[in-house]
């Protein structure tokens, strides 16, 4: 299942997401915040040479983001800004255009945990200050933004072994 | 966004460099571990000059990195290229999101068993 934008979504600076999850904000706000390295796309979203093996959110403000490479060496990601247990944090988000840290950067994450009944969470992500990005923002938005799509997918597959059939 | 107007993105380059079949072979080869030219060339019908100047596509795409070891020169993914073509396919928030909310569900019905 894909996480709903918001129909609104067209704030070229954020990236607005949300998902409902089955589980109360407690739980919610535990696995996203210190089981991140669980369930983290963490063999492509990473910005280290080693192999990286988990995810970790230092919890309190000023804390490190980070992840761990299967030879013991860290790199940053950003930094904790807001730390509100179970219902608000916010991250900055530090990795530039070329996937590599940098402290300057300060895009900003804010993730909202808003219970929905008794057992059941929805998640609101905004990802903003994308201008930072400078010239690179919209590929930057882009990437952020776009729905996982197989038939996009398929569709560019297909163009591409047209092209090759044809040469 | 026209690609003649604006520099293309590292996801148009990554794309570009793998429209090469042979490319993508030899892409294929590093998957699992780094080699060398003379490694990368064994066992294909292509000449090591012609690898190396597919590697030199490559590198150039941020696809692949090259880096020495003693008087070897040894080639290998680049994990940040990778990066860039995935979050361009799948989109990176949604992506991550979806794995979030399967890990949080997991663990609630974890807990409702206790």
């Amino acid at each position: 299942m894909k996480a709903q934008s918001m129909p609104a979504n067209d704030n070229p600076n954020s990236v607005w997401k949300t998902t409902l999850v089955q589980a109360p904000p407690a739980v919610a706000w535990r696995v996203f915040t210190e089981r991140m390295g669980t369930w983290w796309p963490l063999s492509v979203y990473k910005i280290g040479k080693a192999n990286a093996v988990d995810a970790v959110i230092e919890p309190r403000v000023g804390g490190r983001w980070y992840e761990c490479g299967d030879d013991g060496s860290t790199c940053d990601w950003g930094r904790v800004l807001l730390w509100e247990p179970p219902s608000r944090l916010v991250l900055s988000y530090d990795i530039n255009a070329d996937w590599q840290y940098d402290p300057d950067l300060k895009t900003e994450i804010e993730v909202r945990f808003i219970a929905k009944g008794e057992s059941a969470t929805r998640v609101e992500l905004e990802h903003r200050k994308l201008d930072r990005y400078g010239a690179r923002r919209d590929e930057m938005r882009r990437i952020f933004n776009t729905e996982g799509d197989w038939g996009r997918l398929l569709a560019m597959f297909a163009a591409r072994a047209a092209e090759e059939v044809s040469r | 966004m026209s690609r003649t107007a604006v520099a293309a993105t590292r996801a148009d380059k990554a794309l570009d460099a793998f429209g090469d079949p042979t490319r993508r072979r030899i892409f294929e080869r590093l998957r699992h571990r780094t080699r060398s030219v003379g490694e990368i060339a064994d066992g294909m019908d292509v000449s090591r000059p012609a690898v190396s100047q597919h590697l030199k596509v490559l590198q150039q795409a941020g696809l692949v990195v090259v880096f020495s070891q003693g008087t070897r020169r040894l080639y290998s993914i680049e994990p940040r290229g990778i990066a860039a073509l995935r979050g361009w396919l799948d989109g990176f928030w949604d992506e991550a999101l979806t794995a979030f909310k399967e890990a949080a569900e997991r663990e609630a019905s974890r807990e409702r068993k206790r």
